[in-house]
C-alpha cells in the first residue's frame, strides 16, 4: 500500500472504494490487542513521515465481502496537541494534512476509566465523525462497567463491549462498524459556546485552509468549529525551531488566532462545559469506582521507599544481564555462521578481488548487521512486556528526580542503561518518550556510555600496556564505566544548557500510572518483532553501505608501495608453513599501509600526534569506525600478527609492548594506553549509531552534531590526559 | 491557600483551581483536574518527588512543582 500522508491522494473512500477506519483512544485501553484482533495477520507497521512514531495499518473484512483498511492512532487523551506528534491522532481522525478521511472513527473506552475516555469521544463527535464505541476492559470493571446500551443512548452511536483476547465482541463490532458506515457524518456538540466564543469561532472558520473544510472532508459543516476551536486553544506564535514540536498550521491561520490574543478563559469554558456534561450523565450509567486494590497492593511493594527500590535494581539487573550475557552466544553463533558462509563462498569462488568483496565486504557487513538483532529483539522484547504490563511508566515514575537533575526525561533511564550493551538498540528505545526534545537529548548521550564493542579494546590496552597487578587492571576497567556514566551525564546537563534545541523547557510531567495488567504474549511479540524489522530494513541497508564502503577503503588500491619484495615468490619458496603465514602477515600489513585507509591513517598522524598516537593507531581509528572491536583486529594486520588476532591474542600484546620510536624509546607508554582508552571511551567511533541516529531524527544534522560534539570531547580529553601527564613526569 | 503540594499524602481534598502555563493547565483540566473534583497523593517517590496522585479512579505521576500549582480546599494550613 502506498504510504497516504502525501496530500496526493484521494481523501475519502468515495474514490478509493475501501472505507477506512481508524482506531482512537486513551493511552492503556488496549487498542493495540485491538487491533490486532480486528485485522490479524494483516497488521504492518510504518512509521508516520518526519517522525518516528509507530503507525499501525491493516485490513478488516466486512460483512458482504467489502475490505476496509484499519489505521491505529496513537494513544491520546485529548485532540487539542501540545506536540507534533499528539498532532497526528487530530491528523487521522479528521483526515488533515494529506491523511485519509477516516470513514468511521472507533473509539475505545476503558471501561475503568469511562468518563476520561468519553472526553476524548466528546472531542471527536464535536469534529463531525461518524463513531462507534469499543468498550474494553469490561472484565477489569467488573460491576463498575456501564451498561453498552445505557451508554450508546447517552452518546448517540453504538456501543460494544469487547474483549480482544477472547476475540469476544469482535464480529459484532465489524458489524456495528459495517452499519456505521452507512450513516451521515453529523457534528454533536454537547454545549453551547458563549457569545464571545462564538464570535472568535465565526472569524476562524473563514481563515481555515480549504483542505480543512467539511466541504473538502464530505462531513458536516459544523465540524469546522471544532477546528476553529482547536485552532484557537492550540495554535502559538511560531518559534521558528523544527525541534519545537511546534504544530503544523498555515501562516494565515497562525496569525489570525495569535491576533485575537486568546487567553486560558477560552480553554476553561471548553473543557469545563465538556466535564460538566460528563459530570452530569456519567455518573448515572457508573455507579461506583472500578476496584484497583490489585494494583494498589502492588505499588505498595513496587514503589516502596526501600523495597521499591531494590525491585526496581533486581528488574534492571535482569534486563542488563541479559542484554549483555543472554544475547552472548547468540551475537557468537551469528558471528560463527557468517565466517562459515564467508569461508564457504571463498573455497568455491577461489581467491580474487570479487570474493574478496562478496566475502569481506558483502557477507561481513550483512554479519555486521544481524549482530545487533539479538540485542535489539531482547531489549524490545522487555520493553514491549514492562510498558504493557504498566511498570515502564513506574520507572520513569521512580528515576524522574535523578535523571531530572540531568534535564533528561525519566523515562531516558533504561535507555542509558541499555548503552551498556550497545548503543543501536538504546537509541531505538528512546521512542519511549514522547517528546522530540527528550528523545534527541537522549540520543546524544547514550553512545557515551561504554558499550560491548569498547571491551575488546579496553582489554587489549589494559593488558598490553597498563602495568600493574590483576585488581588495579580490573579497577582501570571499572574507573572507565564510571567515567563514561559520569561524562553521560554531564553531557546531558551541559547540552541542555547550551544547544538551542535541547534546551529544557518547564513542560509538565505527567504520566498515567495504569494498572498493573499481564501482557499479552501475543501482542508482546508482535510489537518486538515489527520494530526489529524496522531496524533491519531502514538502518540496517545504510549500515550495510557504510561497512562496504569502509572495506573497501581499507582494500584498495591493491598494488604494494614500490621496492616491495614479491611476495607471490617468496610465498611459494618458503619451507615452512609458519613461515608462509609469517610473510603473508607482513603482505597484508604493507597493503593495509598502503590502501586508503592506511593513508588517512598517516594523514590524520598530525591531527592525533599531541594524543600520543601514531599513524598505526590512526589506521587502527579507521577501522574502528566499522565496530570499534574492529580496531583490534586491524592492529594485528597493522602488525602482522593476522586479522583474526582478537584482544587476548599475545603475539599482538607483545608487539604493542615492544613498538619503538625511531629513537629506540618505547611507542606505547602507560599513559599512551590511557589516552586511547579515553579517546575510545568518548569518540563517536561507530557509523552504525550514526545511522541510527539519522534514521530517527530524519535527517543528518543530529548525527553530524553527535559525531562532531563527541569527536572533539575525545581529542579535548585526551589531549588533557596525555600532555597533563607528560608534563606531570608520566612518560 | 493551600496547594496539593502541602496536602498530606493519602488526604483527599478539593481541587480549587489550577494555575501555570496555558499547555500545563489545560493539559490537567482535560485529564479530568476540574475544580470541585476530588484529588490525593497516593504516595511519593522514594527520592521525595514526584508524587503519585489519584484523580477520577486513575492515577498519575506529577511533580511536586506542578502539584504546587493546583489550588485546593480541606488541606489543613
Amino acid at each position: 500500500m502506498t504510504d497516504c500522508h502525501d496530500g496526493a491522494e484521494p481523501a475519502s473512500a468515495r474514490e478509493t472504494g475501501h472505507p477506512t477506519v481508524v482506531l482512537a483512544g486513551n493511552p492503556n485501553v488496549g487498542k493495540t490487542t485491538l487491533f490486532n484482533a480486528l485485522t490479524g495477520s494483516s497488521a504492518k507497521v510504518s512509521n508516520y513521515p518526519g517522525i518516528t512514531v509507530d503507525r499501525l495499518s491493516g485490513t478488516l473484512d466486512l460483512p458482504g465481502g467489502r475490505v476496509a483498511e484499519v489505521f491505529d492512532v496513537p494513544g491520546t487523551y485529548s485532540l487539542n496537541a501540545r506536540s507534533a506528534e499528539e498532532q497526528i491522532a487530530l491528523d487521522a481522525i479528521v483526515g488533515l494534512r494529506g491523511a485519509r478521511v477516516p470513514d468511521v472513527v472507533v473509539a475505545c473506552i476503558d471501561a475503568t476509566q469511562v468518563a476520561r475516555a468519553a472526553y476524548l469521544l466528546l472531542q471527536i463527535q464535536e469534529l463531525g465523525a461518524r463513531c462507534v464505541v469499543a468498550l474494553t476492559m469490561i472484565d477489569e470493571a467488573k460491576l463498575a462497567a456501564p451498561d453498552p446500551r445505557a451508554l450508546a443512548a447517552l452518546l448517540g452511536c453504538e456501543v460494544v463491549a469487547v474483549t480482544a483476547r477472547t476475540k469476544r465482541g469482535i464480529a459484532e463490532l465489524t458489524a456495528a462498524i459495517d452499519r456505521t458506515l452507512r450513516t451521515e457524518p453529523k457534528a454533536v456538540w454537547r454545549w453551547t459556546p458563549s457569545p464571545a466564543l462564538r464570535e472568535h469561532l465565526d472569524a476562524i472558520r473563514e481563515v481555515l485552509p480549504g483542505s480543512w473544510r467539511a466541504e473538502a472532508r464530505h462531513g458536516d459543516p459544523r465540524g469546522d468549529d471544532a477546528l476553529a476551536l482547536w485552532s484557537l486553544l492550540c495554535l502559538e506564535p511560531r518559534t521558528g525551531s523544527s525541534d519545537d514540536d511546534e504544530l503544523d498550521a498555515p501562516d494565515e491561520l497562525r496569525a489570525a488566532v495569535t491576533a485575537r490574543a486568546i487567553d486560558r478563559t477560552l480553554d476553561d469554558e471548553a473543557v469545563l462545559a465538556r466535564w460538566a456534561w460528563l459530570d452530569r450523565e456519567i455518573p448515572k450509567l457508573v455507579r461506583r469506582a472500578p476496584d484497583r486494590s490489585r494494583t494498589e497492593r502492588i505499588d505498595r511493594f513496587l514503589l516502596h521507599r526501600a523495597v521499591g527500590f531494590v525491585a526496581f535494581l533486581g528488574v534492571m539487573a535482569v534486563v542488563f544481564m541479559a542484554l549483555f550475557w543472554g544475547a552472548d552466544p547468540l551475537i557468537g553463533w551469528i558471528e560463527a555462521a557468517f565466517e562459515a558462509i564467508a569461508g564457504a563462498v571463498r573455497d568455491r569462488l577461489g581467491d580474487g578481488i570479487f570474493t574478496d568483496f562478496i566475502c569481506d565486504g558483502l557477507i561481513a557487513g550483512v554479519g555486521g548487521v544481524l549482530v545487533f538483532l539479538p540485542q535489539i529483539l531482547l531489549l524490545f522484547l522487555f520493553l514491549g512486556f514492562l510498558e504493557d504490563c504498566g511498570y515502564l511508566a513506574r520507572i520513569a515514575y521512580l528515576m524522574d528526580r535523578i535523571m531530572r537533575s540531568m534535564n533528561l526525561h525519566g523515562r531516558a533511564f533504561v535507555p542509558m542503561m541499555s548503552g551498556f550493551a550497545c548503543a543501536i538498540p538504546a537509541i531505538l528505545a528512546t521512542r519511549t518518550m514522547e517528546r522530540r526534545r527528550d528523545r534527541i537529548l537522549t540520543m546524544m548521550v547514550v553512545p557515551l556510555m561504554t558499550c560491548s564493542a569498547r571491551l575488546p579494546v579496553y582489554t587489549l590496552v589494559i593488558a598490553a600496556l597498563i602495568p600493574g597487578s590483576a585488581l588495579t587492571q580490573a579497577l582501570l576497567m571499572v574507573g572507565m564505566y564510571l567515567f563514561s556514566v559520569t561524562m553521560a551525564l554531564a553531557a546531558a546537563w551541559v547540552m541542555s544548557k547550551t544547544v538551542k534545541p535541547l534546551k529544557a523547557k518547564r513542560l509538565p510531567f505527567l504520566i498515567e500510572l495504569p494498572p498493573y495488567r499481564w501482557p499479552r504474549g501475543r501482542d508482546v511479540v508482535r510489537a518486538m518483532w515489527s520494530k526489529s524489522s524496522m531496524f533491519l530494513r531502514e538502518a540496517g541497508t545504510v549500515i550495510l553501505a557504510c561497512s562496504i564502503a569502509l572495506w573497501a577503503l581499507l582494500y584498495f588500491p591493491r598494488e604494494l608501495p614500490a621496492g616491495s619484495p614479491d611476495y607471490a615468490a617468496l610465498i611459494e619458496r618458503a619451507p615452512t608453513d609458519e613461515a608462509k603465514q609469517a610473510l603473508d602477515a607482513e603482505r597484508s600489513a604493507l597493503q593495509l599501509a598502503n590502501s586508503y585507509g592506511g593513508h588517512l591513517g598517516h594523514a590524520i598522524e598530525p591531527v592525533i600526534a599531541p594524543l600520543g598516537f601514531d599513524w598505526k593507531i590512526g589506521v587502527g581509528i579507521v577501522g574502528a569506525f566499522a565496530a570499534r572491536e574492529v580496531f583490534v583486529s586491524t592492529l594485528g594486520i597493522v602488525y602482522s600478527v593476522g586479522g583474526d588476532a582478537d584482544e587476548g591474542s599475545e603475539p599482538l600484546r607483545d608487539k604493542l609492548r615492544g613498538a619503538t620510536k625511531p629513537d629506540g624509546t618505547r611507542l606505547y607508554t602507560p599513559l599512551v594506553g590511557l589516552s586511547l582508552m579515553i579517546f575510545f571511551a568518548l569518540a563517536c567511533q561507530c557509523m552504525s549509531t550514526l545511522a541510527v541516529v539519522r534514521r530517527e531524527t530524519g535527517g543528518l544534522r543530529w548525527p553530524l552534531f553527535l559525531f562532531g560534539y563527541m569527536t572533539a570531547l575525545a581529542w579535548i580529553v585526551s589531549f588533557l590526559v596525555y600532555q597533563g601527564g607528560r608534563l606531570l613526569g608520566f612518560a | 491557600m493551600a496547594t496539593l503540594a502541602e496536602t498530606p499524602t493519602g488526604r483527599a481534598v478539593t481541587v480549587r483551581g489550577v494555575d501555570g502555563s496555558r499547555a500545563f493547565r489545560r493539559r490537567l483540566l482535560e485529564m479530568g483536574l476540574v475544580p470541585g473534583v476530588a484529588v490525593r497523593i497516593v504516595t511519593v517517590a522514594p527520592l521525595g518527588d514526584p508524587l503519585q496522585i489519584e484523580v477520577r479512579g486513575g492515577q498519575w505521576s506529577m511533580r511536586r512543582a506542578e502539584a504546587a500549582q493546583i489550588a485546593v480546599d480541606g488541606a489543613p494550613r
